[in-house]
Protein backbone atom coordinates (compact mmCIF):
# COMPACT_ATOMS: atom_id res chain seq x y z
CA UNK A 1 0.00 0.00 0.00
CA UNK A 2 1.16 3.51 -0.75
CA UNK A 3 2.16 5.48 2.32
CA UNK A 4 -0.58 7.52 3.95
CA UNK A 5 1.57 10.66 4.04
CA UNK A 6 1.94 10.67 0.27
CA UNK A 7 -1.78 10.21 -0.26
CA UNK A 8 -2.63 13.01 2.16
CA UNK A 9 -0.09 15.27 0.46
CA UNK A 10 -1.93 14.71 -2.82
CA UNK A 11 -5.13 15.89 -1.14
CA UNK A 12 -6.82 12.51 -0.93
CA UNK A 13 -9.53 11.88 1.65
CA UNK A 14 -9.06 8.63 3.57
CA UNK A 15 -11.80 6.77 5.41
CA UNK A 16 -11.16 5.59 8.97
CA UNK A 17 -13.14 3.09 11.00
CA UNK A 18 -15.87 3.56 13.60
CA UNK A 19 -16.33 2.62 17.24
CA UNK A 20 -14.88 -0.50 18.81
CA UNK A 21 -16.26 -0.37 22.35
CA UNK A 22 -19.92 -0.62 21.40
CA UNK A 23 -19.18 -3.53 19.03
CA UNK A 24 -17.17 -5.33 21.69
CA UNK A 25 -20.08 -4.95 24.13
CA UNK A 26 -22.42 -6.55 21.62
CA UNK A 27 -19.95 -9.43 21.49
CA UNK A 28 -19.71 -10.07 25.20
CA UNK A 29 -17.48 -7.38 26.71
CA UNK A 30 -18.81 -7.35 30.27
CA UNK A 31 -19.37 -4.17 32.26
CA UNK A 32 -16.06 -3.27 33.81
CA UNK A 33 -14.00 -5.78 31.86
CA UNK A 34 -10.71 -4.49 30.41
CA UNK A 35 -11.34 -4.36 26.62
CA UNK A 36 -7.65 -5.03 25.82
CA UNK A 37 -7.98 -8.55 27.27
CA UNK A 38 -9.97 -9.46 24.16
CA UNK A 39 -6.77 -9.02 22.12
CA UNK A 40 -5.41 -12.26 23.58
CA UNK A 41 -8.34 -14.13 25.07
CA UNK A 42 -10.90 -13.58 22.31
CA UNK A 43 -8.86 -12.39 19.37
CA UNK A 44 -11.35 -13.88 16.90
CA UNK A 45 -13.75 -11.11 17.94
CA UNK A 46 -11.09 -8.50 17.21
CA UNK A 47 -10.49 -10.01 13.79
CA UNK A 48 -14.22 -10.04 13.12
CA UNK A 49 -14.66 -6.32 13.95
CA UNK A 50 -11.59 -5.35 11.91
CA UNK A 51 -12.96 -7.34 8.97
CA UNK A 52 -16.37 -5.65 9.31
CA UNK A 53 -14.80 -2.20 9.07
CA UNK A 54 -12.54 -3.25 6.21
CA UNK A 55 -15.55 -4.60 4.36
CA UNK A 56 -17.43 -1.35 5.03
CA UNK A 57 -14.67 0.49 3.21
CA UNK A 58 -12.41 1.75 5.98
CA UNK A 59 -8.78 2.14 4.99
CA UNK A 60 -7.54 2.84 8.50
CA UNK A 61 -8.28 0.18 11.10
CA UNK A 62 -7.59 1.05 14.71
CA UNK A 63 -6.13 -1.37 17.23
CA UNK A 64 -8.01 -2.16 20.44
CA UNK A 65 -5.31 -0.55 22.59
CA UNK A 66 -6.94 2.72 23.69
CA UNK A 67 -6.37 1.80 27.35
CA UNK A 68 -3.14 -0.09 26.70
CA UNK A 69 -0.62 2.16 28.41
CA UNK A 70 0.90 0.52 31.48
CA UNK A 71 -0.28 3.45 33.62
CA UNK A 72 -3.85 2.67 32.70
CA UNK A 73 -3.49 -1.12 32.74
CA UNK A 74 -1.90 -0.83 36.19
CA UNK A 75 -5.28 0.08 37.67
CA UNK A 76 -6.52 -3.38 36.68
CA UNK A 77 -3.31 -5.09 37.76
CA UNK A 78 -2.33 -5.75 34.14
CA UNK A 79 0.69 -3.47 33.66
CA UNK A 80 3.04 -6.44 33.36
CA UNK A 81 1.06 -7.61 30.32
CA UNK A 82 1.52 -4.33 28.42
CA UNK A 83 3.67 -5.85 25.68
CA UNK A 84 1.51 -8.93 25.15
CA UNK A 85 -1.81 -7.06 25.08
CA UNK A 86 -0.58 -4.41 22.66
CA UNK A 87 1.21 -6.88 20.38
CA UNK A 88 -1.84 -9.16 20.41
CA UNK A 89 -4.04 -6.28 19.29
CA UNK A 90 -1.83 -5.50 16.30
CA UNK A 91 -1.51 -9.15 15.31
CA UNK A 92 -5.28 -9.69 15.37
CA UNK A 93 -6.04 -6.65 13.19
CA UNK A 94 -3.21 -7.54 10.81
CA UNK A 95 -4.59 -11.07 10.37
CA UNK A 96 -7.93 -9.55 9.38
CA UNK A 97 -6.79 -6.77 7.06
CA UNK A 98 -3.36 -7.91 5.78
CA UNK A 99 -2.14 -4.94 3.72
CA UNK A 100 -5.58 -3.82 2.52
CA UNK A 101 -5.76 -1.13 5.22
CA UNK A 102 -3.42 0.85 7.45
CA UNK A 103 -3.20 -0.63 10.92
CA UNK A 104 -3.38 2.36 13.25
CA UNK A 105 -2.19 1.98 16.83
CA UNK A 106 -4.60 3.64 19.24
CA UNK A 107 -3.18 5.39 22.29
CA UNK A 108 -5.67 6.98 24.69
CA UNK A 109 -5.28 8.97 27.90
CA UNK A 110 -3.63 7.33 30.91
CA UNK A 111 -6.49 8.39 33.15
CA UNK A 112 -3.97 10.20 35.35
CA UNK A 113 -3.49 13.90 35.90
CA UNK A 114 -0.07 15.48 35.61
CA UNK A 115 1.43 17.53 38.41
CA UNK A 116 0.54 20.04 39.80
CA UNK A 117 -3.13 19.19 39.16
CA UNK A 118 -2.72 15.50 39.84
CA UNK A 119 -0.03 13.24 41.23
CA UNK A 120 1.70 11.95 38.09
CA UNK A 121 5.18 13.09 37.10
CA UNK A 122 5.61 13.89 33.39
CA UNK A 123 8.60 11.53 33.22
CA UNK A 124 6.49 8.65 34.48
CA UNK A 125 3.77 9.37 31.93
CA UNK A 126 6.32 9.68 29.11
CA UNK A 127 7.83 6.35 30.09
CA UNK A 128 4.40 4.70 30.05
CA UNK A 129 3.61 6.02 26.56
CA UNK A 130 7.03 4.96 25.29
CA UNK A 131 6.54 1.45 26.58
CA UNK A 132 3.15 1.15 24.90
CA UNK A 133 4.36 2.75 21.66
CA UNK A 134 7.42 0.47 21.54
CA UNK A 135 5.23 -2.61 21.95
CA UNK A 136 2.93 -1.42 19.17
CA UNK A 137 5.78 -0.40 16.87
CA UNK A 138 7.61 -3.69 17.16
CA UNK A 139 4.37 -5.55 16.43
CA UNK A 140 4.35 -3.78 13.05
CA UNK A 141 1.76 -0.99 12.86
CA UNK A 142 1.49 1.39 9.91
CA UNK A 143 0.67 4.52 11.90
CA UNK A 144 -0.29 5.78 15.34
CA UNK A 145 -3.41 7.49 16.58
CA UNK A 146 -3.31 9.48 19.82
CA UNK A 147 -6.95 10.14 20.66
CA UNK A 148 -9.56 11.50 23.07
CA UNK A 149 -6.98 13.70 24.76
CA UNK A 150 -8.05 16.70 26.84
CA UNK A 151 -4.69 17.71 28.32
CA UNK A 152 -2.27 19.10 25.74
CA UNK A 153 0.72 18.19 27.92
CA UNK A 154 -0.39 14.57 28.06
CA UNK A 155 -1.12 14.52 24.32
CA UNK A 156 2.28 15.96 23.43
CA UNK A 157 4.01 13.50 25.77
CA UNK A 158 2.28 10.70 23.85
CA UNK A 159 3.24 12.09 20.44
CA UNK A 160 6.83 12.66 21.53
CA UNK A 161 7.01 9.13 22.98
CA UNK A 162 5.91 7.68 19.65
CA UNK A 163 8.46 9.83 17.81
CA UNK A 164 11.16 8.50 20.13
CA UNK A 165 10.46 4.85 19.38
CA UNK A 166 9.13 5.12 15.81
CA UNK A 167 10.84 8.13 14.21
CA UNK A 168 9.22 7.76 10.80
CA UNK A 169 5.72 6.53 11.68
CA UNK A 170 2.82 8.79 10.66
CA UNK A 171 1.07 10.12 13.78
CA UNK A 172 -2.50 11.29 13.97
CA UNK A 173 -3.38 13.20 17.16
CA UNK A 174 -6.90 14.22 18.12
CA UNK A 175 -8.42 15.86 21.16
CA UNK A 176 -11.97 16.13 22.53
CA UNK A 177 -13.58 19.57 22.76
CA UNK A 178 -16.69 21.00 24.40
CA UNK A 179 -18.63 23.97 23.15
CA UNK A 180 -18.47 26.85 25.63
CA UNK A 181 -19.75 30.40 25.49
CA UNK A 182 -16.28 31.46 24.40
CA UNK A 183 -15.77 28.78 21.78
CA UNK A 184 -14.39 25.27 21.77
CA UNK A 185 -12.18 24.13 24.64
CA UNK A 186 -11.24 20.78 26.16
CA UNK A 187 -12.25 20.30 29.77
CA UNK A 188 -8.63 21.08 30.62
CA UNK A 189 -8.95 24.45 28.89
CA UNK A 190 -7.12 23.74 25.61
CA UNK A 191 -8.37 25.77 22.62
CA UNK A 192 -8.30 24.52 19.04
CA UNK A 193 -5.48 26.88 17.95
CA UNK A 194 -3.41 25.76 20.96
CA UNK A 195 -4.09 22.10 20.18
CA UNK A 196 -3.19 22.49 16.50
CA UNK A 197 0.01 24.34 17.33
CA UNK A 198 1.08 22.06 20.20
CA UNK A 199 0.35 18.75 18.50
CA UNK A 200 2.13 19.80 15.32
CA UNK A 201 5.14 21.03 17.25
CA UNK A 202 5.33 17.69 19.06
CA UNK A 203 5.52 15.92 15.70
CA UNK A 204 1.97 14.99 14.71
CA UNK A 205 1.38 14.56 10.96
CA UNK A 206 -2.38 14.95 11.25
CA UNK A 207 -4.33 16.85 13.93
CA UNK A 208 -8.00 17.09 14.73
CA UNK A 209 -10.76 15.92 17.01
CA UNK A 210 -12.58 12.78 18.04
CA UNK A 211 -15.45 11.85 20.35
CA UNK A 212 -17.44 14.93 21.40
CA UNK A 213 -21.07 15.79 20.83
CA UNK A 214 -21.86 14.49 17.36
CA UNK A 215 -21.27 15.50 13.80
CA UNK A 216 -23.07 18.85 13.89
CA UNK A 217 -20.66 20.42 16.39
CA UNK A 218 -17.75 18.56 14.78
CA UNK A 219 -18.30 20.56 11.60
CA UNK A 220 -17.62 23.73 13.60
CA UNK A 221 -14.58 22.11 15.21
CA UNK A 222 -13.25 21.10 11.78
CA UNK A 223 -13.67 24.62 10.41
CA UNK A 224 -11.70 26.06 13.30
CA UNK A 225 -8.94 23.48 12.84
CA UNK A 226 -8.96 24.44 9.16
CA UNK A 227 -8.09 28.02 10.12
CA UNK A 228 -5.23 27.02 12.42
CA UNK A 229 -3.72 23.70 11.34
CA UNK A 230 -0.74 23.54 9.03
CA UNK A 231 -1.16 19.79 8.50
CA UNK A 232 -4.08 17.57 7.37
CA UNK A 233 -7.12 17.33 9.64
CA UNK A 234 -8.81 14.21 11.03
CA UNK A 235 -12.33 14.13 12.44
CA UNK A 236 -13.92 11.11 14.12
CA UNK A 237 -17.25 12.14 15.64
CA UNK A 238 -19.51 10.24 18.01
CA UNK A 239 -22.91 9.26 16.68
CA UNK A 240 -24.30 11.99 18.93
CA UNK A 241 -24.61 11.85 22.71
CA UNK A 242 -26.00 8.57 24.08
CA UNK A 243 -29.62 8.44 25.17
CA UNK A 244 -31.50 5.71 27.00
CA UNK A 245 -34.44 4.12 25.20
CA UNK A 246 -36.30 1.33 26.97
CA UNK A 247 -33.33 0.68 29.19
CA UNK A 248 -30.91 0.41 26.31
CA UNK A 249 -28.20 2.97 25.64
CA UNK A 250 -28.33 4.14 22.05
CA UNK A 251 -26.47 6.74 20.03
CA UNK A 252 -28.97 8.85 18.10
CA UNK A 253 -27.17 9.75 14.86
CA UNK A 254 -27.99 7.37 12.03
CA UNK A 255 -25.64 6.49 9.17
CA UNK A 256 -27.91 8.60 6.94
CA UNK A 257 -27.59 11.66 9.14
CA UNK A 258 -23.81 11.35 9.38
CA UNK A 259 -23.47 10.89 5.61
CA UNK A 260 -25.73 13.87 4.97
CA UNK A 261 -23.59 16.21 7.09
CA UNK A 262 -20.19 14.75 6.18
CA UNK A 263 -19.72 16.82 2.98
CA UNK A 264 -19.44 19.87 5.23
CA UNK A 265 -16.54 18.20 7.02
CA UNK A 266 -14.84 17.60 3.69
CA UNK A 267 -15.52 21.19 2.65
CA UNK A 268 -13.77 22.29 5.84
CA UNK A 269 -10.68 20.47 4.63
CA UNK A 270 -10.94 17.23 6.60
CA UNK A 271 -8.82 14.49 5.00
CA UNK A 272 -9.30 11.65 7.44
CA UNK A 273 -12.89 10.95 8.38
CA UNK A 274 -14.22 8.18 10.57
CA UNK A 275 -16.40 7.61 13.60
CA UNK A 276 -16.08 7.41 17.36
CA UNK A 277 -18.43 6.11 20.10
CA UNK A 278 -21.68 4.70 18.74
CA UNK A 279 -20.70 4.58 15.08
CA UNK A 280 -20.88 1.23 13.29
CA UNK A 281 -19.77 -0.39 10.05
CA UNK A 282 -23.06 0.94 8.61
CA UNK A 283 -21.93 4.51 9.36
CA UNK A 284 -18.59 3.89 7.65
CA UNK A 285 -20.30 2.28 4.68
CA UNK A 286 -22.53 5.36 4.36
CA UNK A 287 -19.45 7.59 4.27
CA UNK A 288 -17.66 5.51 1.68
CA UNK A 289 -19.54 6.97 -1.28
CA UNK A 290 -18.48 10.48 -0.27
CA UNK A 291 -14.83 9.64 0.02
CA UNK A 292 -14.29 7.80 -3.21
CA UNK B 1 -11.76 43.66 52.15
CA UNK B 2 -12.57 41.50 55.15
CA UNK B 3 -10.48 38.45 55.75
CA UNK B 4 -13.20 35.97 54.76
CA UNK B 5 -13.61 37.66 51.39
CA UNK B 6 -9.84 37.49 51.01
CA UNK B 7 -9.90 33.76 51.75
CA UNK B 8 -12.56 33.28 49.09
CA UNK B 9 -10.60 35.37 46.61
CA UNK B 10 -7.29 33.58 47.15
CA UNK B 11 -9.07 30.23 46.99
CA UNK B 12 -10.47 31.18 43.58
CA UNK B 13 -6.93 32.01 42.47
CA UNK B 14 -5.77 28.60 43.67
CA UNK B 15 -3.18 29.99 46.09
CA UNK B 16 -3.04 27.32 48.77
CA UNK B 17 -0.31 29.02 50.82
CA UNK B 18 -2.25 32.29 51.05
CA UNK B 19 -5.47 30.47 51.92
CA UNK B 20 -3.66 28.56 54.63
CA UNK B 21 -2.15 31.74 56.07
CA UNK B 22 -5.38 33.74 55.92
CA UNK B 23 -7.36 30.93 57.51
CA UNK B 24 -4.80 30.77 60.30
CA UNK B 25 -5.14 34.54 60.75
CA UNK B 26 -8.93 34.34 60.85
CA UNK B 27 -8.83 31.62 63.48
CA UNK B 28 -6.32 33.58 65.58
CA UNK B 29 -8.53 36.66 65.29
CA UNK B 30 -11.30 34.64 66.94
CA UNK B 31 -13.69 34.39 64.00
CA UNK B 32 -16.19 31.55 64.37
CA UNK B 33 -14.91 28.47 62.48
CA UNK B 34 -18.33 28.00 60.91
CA UNK B 35 -18.09 31.48 59.38
CA UNK B 36 -14.59 30.82 58.08
CA UNK B 37 -15.88 27.66 56.47
CA UNK B 38 -19.15 29.00 55.07
CA UNK B 39 -18.27 32.52 54.03
CA UNK B 40 -14.60 32.00 53.26
CA UNK B 41 -13.88 28.53 51.97
CA UNK B 42 -17.34 27.45 50.80
CA UNK B 43 -18.02 30.92 49.42
CA UNK B 44 -14.87 30.73 47.33
CA UNK B 45 -15.52 27.19 46.15
CA UNK B 46 -19.08 28.05 45.14
CA UNK B 47 -17.77 30.81 42.92
CA UNK B 48 -15.24 28.39 41.42
CA UNK B 49 -17.98 25.82 40.77
CA UNK B 50 -20.17 28.38 39.07
CA UNK B 51 -17.35 29.62 36.83
CA UNK B 52 -16.43 26.06 35.90
CA UNK B 53 -20.03 25.24 35.09
CA UNK B 54 -20.07 27.88 32.38
CA UNK B 55 -16.44 27.06 31.46
CA UNK B 56 -15.20 30.50 32.33
CA UNK B 57 -12.45 28.46 34.01
CA UNK B 58 -11.36 24.86 33.39
CA UNK B 59 -10.48 21.70 35.26
CA UNK B 60 -6.91 22.71 36.19
CA UNK B 61 -8.24 25.88 37.87
CA UNK B 62 -10.78 23.84 39.83
CA UNK B 63 -8.14 21.37 40.97
CA UNK B 64 -5.84 24.12 42.17
CA UNK B 65 -8.75 25.86 43.95
CA UNK B 66 -9.59 22.54 45.60
CA UNK B 67 -6.04 22.23 46.89
CA UNK B 68 -6.35 25.72 48.33
CA UNK B 69 -9.71 24.83 49.89
CA UNK B 70 -8.22 21.77 51.58
CA UNK B 71 -5.33 23.90 52.88
CA UNK B 72 -7.88 26.00 54.76
CA UNK B 73 -10.22 23.19 55.65
CA UNK B 74 -7.46 21.19 57.33
CA UNK B 75 -7.20 24.02 59.86
CA UNK B 76 -10.92 24.61 60.34
CA UNK B 77 -12.21 21.03 60.41
CA UNK B 78 -10.75 20.08 63.83
CA UNK B 79 -12.32 23.21 65.37
CA UNK B 80 -15.71 22.41 63.88
CA UNK B 81 -15.51 18.89 65.27
CA UNK B 82 -14.51 20.25 68.70
CA UNK B 83 -17.41 22.70 68.66
CA UNK B 84 -19.75 19.98 67.41
CA UNK B 85 -20.88 22.07 64.47
CA UNK B 86 -23.15 19.76 62.49
CA UNK B 87 -22.28 19.05 58.87
CA UNK B 88 -24.83 18.88 56.11
CA UNK B 89 -24.58 15.10 56.12
CA UNK B 90 -22.33 12.41 54.73
CA UNK B 91 -22.13 11.32 51.11
CA UNK B 92 -20.38 8.14 50.00
CA UNK B 93 -19.05 8.54 46.45
CA UNK B 94 -17.21 6.39 43.95
CA UNK B 95 -16.86 5.34 40.33
CA UNK B 96 -18.58 2.01 39.83
CA UNK B 97 -16.94 -1.39 39.39
CA UNK B 98 -14.90 -1.53 36.22
CA UNK B 99 -14.81 2.22 35.74
CA UNK B 100 -11.40 3.71 36.30
CA UNK B 101 -12.41 7.25 35.44
CA UNK B 102 -12.38 9.30 38.55
CA UNK B 103 -11.81 12.89 37.50
CA UNK B 104 -15.53 13.69 37.31
CA UNK B 105 -16.19 11.85 40.54
CA UNK B 106 -13.33 13.72 42.22
CA UNK B 107 -14.88 17.00 41.13
CA UNK B 108 -18.17 15.98 42.69
CA UNK B 109 -16.30 15.20 45.92
CA UNK B 110 -14.57 18.58 45.84
CA UNK B 111 -17.81 20.46 45.28
CA UNK B 112 -19.70 18.51 47.95
CA UNK B 113 -16.95 19.19 50.49
CA UNK B 114 -16.97 22.78 49.35
CA UNK B 115 -20.70 22.88 50.12
CA UNK B 116 -20.21 21.57 53.64
CA UNK B 117 -20.92 17.87 53.22
CA UNK B 118 -18.73 15.17 54.70
CA UNK B 119 -17.50 13.05 51.82
CA UNK B 120 -16.28 9.46 51.94
CA UNK B 121 -14.56 8.82 48.62
CA UNK B 122 -14.23 5.12 47.83
CA UNK B 123 -12.21 5.84 44.70
CA UNK B 124 -12.66 4.14 41.33
CA UNK B 125 -13.63 0.58 40.40
CA UNK B 126 -15.88 0.24 43.48
CA UNK B 127 -17.89 -2.94 44.05
CA UNK B 128 -21.62 -2.69 44.84
CA UNK B 129 -21.06 -4.25 48.28
CA UNK B 130 -18.41 -1.66 49.11
CA UNK B 131 -20.85 1.21 48.48
CA UNK B 132 -23.46 -0.37 50.71
CA UNK B 133 -21.02 -1.36 53.47
CA UNK B 134 -19.63 2.18 53.54
CA UNK B 135 -23.03 3.84 53.70
CA UNK B 136 -23.79 1.75 56.79
CA UNK B 137 -20.44 2.13 58.56
CA UNK B 138 -20.21 5.87 57.84
CA UNK B 139 -23.88 6.49 58.66
CA UNK B 140 -24.14 8.27 55.34
CA UNK B 141 -27.39 9.50 53.87
CA UNK B 142 -26.45 9.54 50.21
CA UNK B 143 -24.59 7.31 47.76
CA UNK B 144 -23.21 9.15 44.74
CA UNK B 145 -22.10 6.96 41.84
CA UNK B 146 -20.25 7.89 38.68
CA UNK B 147 -19.81 5.96 35.42
CA UNK B 148 -18.10 7.27 32.33
CA UNK B 149 -18.55 4.20 30.21
CA UNK B 150 -21.71 2.74 28.77
CA UNK B 151 -20.19 -0.61 29.71
CA UNK B 152 -20.18 0.17 33.41
CA UNK B 153 -23.53 1.96 33.73
CA UNK B 154 -25.45 -1.27 34.49
CA UNK B 155 -23.40 -1.66 37.69
CA UNK B 156 -25.34 1.32 39.07
CA UNK B 157 -28.51 -0.71 39.06
CA UNK B 158 -26.78 -3.47 41.04
CA UNK B 159 -26.01 -0.93 43.75
CA UNK B 160 -29.59 0.38 43.83
CA UNK B 161 -30.89 -3.19 44.07
CA UNK B 162 -28.45 -4.07 46.83
CA UNK B 163 -29.40 -1.01 48.88
CA UNK B 164 -33.03 -2.04 48.54
CA UNK B 165 -32.30 -5.68 49.36
CA UNK B 166 -30.49 -4.67 52.54
CA UNK B 167 -33.56 -2.71 53.64
CA UNK B 168 -31.80 0.65 53.61
CA UNK B 169 -34.38 2.42 51.46
CA UNK B 170 -35.78 5.00 51.60
CA UNK B 171 -33.51 6.56 54.21
CA UNK B 172 -30.43 6.15 51.99
CA UNK B 173 -30.72 8.25 48.84
CA UNK B 174 -28.90 7.45 45.63
CA UNK B 175 -27.69 9.85 42.99
CA UNK B 176 -25.91 9.05 39.75
CA UNK B 177 -23.94 10.92 37.14
CA UNK B 178 -21.30 10.66 34.40
CA UNK B 179 -21.17 11.35 30.69
CA UNK B 180 -23.41 8.54 29.39
CA UNK B 181 -25.86 8.74 32.32
CA UNK B 182 -29.17 10.57 31.93
CA UNK B 183 -32.19 11.49 34.05
CA UNK B 184 -34.14 8.78 32.22
CA UNK B 185 -31.55 6.19 33.09
CA UNK B 186 -31.56 7.29 36.74
CA UNK B 187 -35.33 6.88 36.86
CA UNK B 188 -35.23 3.49 35.18
CA UNK B 189 -32.78 1.99 37.64
CA UNK B 190 -34.61 3.47 40.62
CA UNK B 191 -32.05 6.11 41.65
CA UNK B 192 -33.35 9.20 43.44
CA UNK B 193 -31.51 11.81 41.43
CA UNK B 194 -29.39 12.46 38.39
CA UNK B 195 -26.72 15.13 38.44
CA UNK B 196 -25.54 16.57 35.15
CA UNK B 197 -22.32 17.96 36.60
CA UNK B 198 -20.49 18.54 39.87
CA UNK B 199 -22.35 21.77 40.66
CA UNK B 200 -25.73 20.17 40.11
CA UNK B 201 -24.63 17.21 42.27
CA UNK B 202 -24.47 19.69 45.15
CA UNK B 203 -27.97 21.01 44.35
CA UNK B 204 -29.33 17.45 44.19
CA UNK B 205 -27.64 16.41 47.43
CA UNK B 206 -29.11 19.44 49.21
CA UNK B 207 -32.55 18.65 47.85
CA UNK B 208 -32.32 14.96 48.80
CA UNK B 209 -31.52 15.51 52.45
CA UNK B 210 -32.61 19.09 52.96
Amino acid sequence: MEGIRERLARGEVILGDGAWGTLLMERGLAPGEVPELFNLDRSAVIEEIAALYLDAGAEIITTNTFGGSPLRLEAAGLADRTEALNAGAVAAVRRAVADHAYVSASIGPTGRLLRPFGDTEPARMAEAFERQAAALASAGVDMFCVETMTDLDEATLAVAAIRAVAPRAPILATMTFEQTRRGFYTVMGVSIPAAARGLQAAGADVVGSNCGFGIDTMIEVAREFGRHAGVPIAIQANAGLPVTRNGVTVYPETPGHVAARAPELLAAGVQIIGGCCGTTPAHIRALRALVR
Amino acid sequence: MDILAQIAEQLELGDDERVHGLTRQAIDAGLPPADILNRGLIGGMNAVGEKFRVREIFLPDVLLAAKAMYAGMDLVKPLLVKERVPTRGTVVIGSVRGDLHDIGKNLVGIMLKGAGFDVVDLGADVRAEAFVDAVVSERASIIGMSALLTTTMPVMKDVVDLVTARGLRPSVKIMVGGAPVSADFAREIGADAYAFDAASAVDRARALIG
